[in-house]
């Protein structure tokens, strides 16, 4: 099973590094053109990203600015989504919820893939006595369900923005490092990196330079999917009361606001930041798939 | 298979035990010490500097790591969890003998639903594929993989008090003591968390199926003429069910400790609210026994996924 899904994401390097050569924004195209649902999902997380970076430009109040008469008030030409319960307007809150949610999730799940390919990519090449090693090392972190995981580190570290974004980024770290690991270790067999061991280059060389290229092409498709995993996670941790603490918006402490009116709970309160967080993770989703498809349509089912 | 078994619990063991050092050192040696946090977060309690060395010694807190470490590794060994932070005589194995039962059926509710669900649509999609019905499945499997299953409760929860004007009950009720309020109380979670895995058993038997119903093997018995639904059920499911049962005992795992968001959403007082109060209470005794039960019991759960694996697939054994 390993050998085999090594071999496909193998395949799917090099169909990749055929795709990197041309110039970006023709293979931008030929992406484009390969998946309806892919393009679509791009257009949205880029409005998104927008959203995130200027929401004061889309959102039509201030997230803070208390609309005292229309205190948990369902949706109006006004306020569109609805008031909270000290009469916030909900849209905005959502708008720069976005800002958060995504901060959160490309950070955390840049610092973890990358500290997950760099680990990878050591011990798919190095193998022997430190390969043994961080495999146990890794099977211990793999050992917790990922959310016990963060809510230990959360506990030990205090909850907030960063100490969110370490936990989330910990746990991308043993999956990330296990796919491109196995990558790595069909790459070590290949030719040009015995040719360059026989030529006398360095490990680091040899790593850096021969088998790390070759691992980006996965590296791209576990993030993206990654990505919605991030989300999902935020929310949840956030929803729980241990992620970015209230006066802050994101939706998943939005959602945990409602905790507290179980019994007479505002629909649209609820509603409406879930739709927001499963848009975000659909879109992430479809474009991790697009994305693999595009790679290598063999890989389809390997790579989850 | 007896060397498969034994080397399967040979490698077990470092992973039990690297887990508890985890925790160990989580509990005590990353900067946010968690009982300075306790002292620093004036809304809970603030202990005095000779207070605080008080409780350090009553914990053990004054001796070295390794004989800290040694102390509650002796005591778990004795199934011993010790008792609340925060509430002296509030004993840890006594909430996790009440408490876990709920949990743990919720898990397994799910998981029921999940194949129910899951099994017929993914063949169904396989073998008609490309028809309405695949693009049908297809469509419902993506939206419920991307929806939160926390927030799938929290809609549930609302849909019910918005139409009947009832909701779950929160009391604590077993199911052989009253079976009829335990139902009510955990086929919600259940359902929120079976639908989304659903999906995915949907997705895997699915792809799977696509994978096998075009084997030479499968082929063959058609050629020999058997019923259609003979060669699926017979021929193509088993081969393609390999990969969804390594997923369901992940899931499994999963689902016991990443249940927390779904308990709290139904307010079911299972473990993961537990973990989740102890965690906001900073009740770090409790965090301590209950992060270490969840992570022993997905370990068991793995090991017993590759055993029950390896009896089905005798490929495995050698490798």
């Amino acid at each position: 099973m390993a050998r085999n899904g090594a071999g496909l994401a193998q395949r799917a390097a090099t169909a990749a590094a055929a795709v990197a050569r041309q110039p970006p924004f023709d293979s931008f195209l030929a992406f484009a053109r390969s998946s309806v649902l892919g393009s679509i999902s791009i257009v949205l997380l880029a409005a998104l990203v927008l959203v995130g970076l200027f929401p004061q430009l889309a959102a039509p109040y201030d997230p803070d600015q208390l609309f005292y008469v229309d205190l948990k008030k369902p949706p109006s030409m006004e306020h569109w989504a609805g008031t909270d319960f000290i009469a916030r307007d909900s849209l905005t809150r959502i708008i720069y919820g976005a800002r958060i949610t995504l901060l959160v999730a490309f950070i955390s799940v840049f610092v973890g893939d990358a500290l997950g390919f760099a680990w990878g990519v050591m011990t798919g090449y190095m193998s022997g006595k430190f390969d043994l090693v961080s495999q146990r090392m890794l099977d211990m972190f793999i050992a917790f369900p990922t959310i016990i995981l963060a809510l230990l580190l959360l506990a030990a570290l205090g909850s907030g923005l960063v100490t969110i974004i370490i936990a989330i980024a910990v746990i991308r770290v043993p999956g990330t490092a296990r796919v491109i690991r196995s990558v790595a270790l069909s790459i070590r067999a290949a030719q040009y990196v015995e040719a360059a061991e026989a030529v006398g280059a360095s490990r680091l060389r040899i790593m850096s330079r021969h088998v790390a290229p070759q691992c980006v092409a996965p590296l791209f498709v576990v993030a993206s999917a990654g990505l919605g995993a991030a989300i999902f996670t935020e929310a949840a941790l956030s929803f729980l009361g241990m992620g970015v603490p209230p006066p802050t918006p994101t939706w998943g402490n939005m959602l945990g606001g409602v905790l507290n009116e179980l019994f007479q709970p505002p629909w649209w309160l609820v509603i409406f930041p879930g739709v927001a967080i499963t848009i975000t993770i659909l879109a992430f989703n479809l474009l991790g798939d697009a994305l693999r498809d595009f790679l290598d349509p063999r890989l389809r089912g390997k790579l989850d | 298979m007896r060397r498969y078994l034994i080397r399967r619990l040979l490698l077990a063991i470092p992973t039990v035990f690297g887990v508890t050092v985890l925790i160990f050192l989580a509990m005590r040696v990353i900067p946010g010490d968690p009982l300075r946090s306790i002292i620093g977060e004036g809304q809970i309690y603030i202990l005095s500097d000779e207070e605080l060395a008080a409780v350090k010694a009553s914990l053990g807190y004054d001796k070295p790591l390794i004989i800290q470490y040694l102390a509650w590794m002796g005591d778990v060994a004795k199934g011993d969890l010790g008792y609340s932070f925060w509430q002296k005589d509030k004993s840890i194995a006594d909430m996790v003998v009440r408490r876990g039962p709920i949990t743990l059926q919720i898990s397994l509710m799910a998981l029921i639903i999940a194949w129910v669900i899951g099994l017929p649509s993914g063949i169904t999609a396989a073998v008609w594929r490309n028809t309405s019905i695949d693009y049908g499945v297809r469509v419902l499997v993506t939206l419920l993989m991307a929806i939160p299953n926390f927030w799938l409760g929290l809609a549930m929860i609302l849909a019910t008090i918005l139409i009947w004007n009832w909701r779950p009950p929160v009391e604590l009720a077993t199911l052989w003591e009253s079976p009829w309020s335990n139902l009510q109380m955990t086929v919600g979670p259940a359902i929120a968390m079976g639908l989304g895995f659903g999906a995915i058993i949907a997705r895997m038997v699915r792809s799977g199926m696509l994978e096998v119903l075009t084997e030479d093997y499968v082929r063959t018995a058609r050629a020999k003429g058997l019923e259609s639904s003979t060669v699926v059920i017979r021929h193509a499911l088993r081969n393609a069910l390999l990969p969804t049962i390594t997923l369901t005992g992940l899931y499994l795992g999963a689902t016991l400790g990443g249940a927390v968001a779904v308990e709290r959403a139904f307010s079911v007082p299972g473990l993961g609210f537990s973990l989740i109060y102890a965690v906001q209470a900073r009740d770090w005794t409790v965090i301590q026994s209950l992060v270490l039960l969840f992570a022993v019991a997905y370990v068991i759960i793995n090991l017993i996924v590759d055993i029950v694996y390896g009896v089905i697939d005798p490929r495995i054994r050698y490798e």
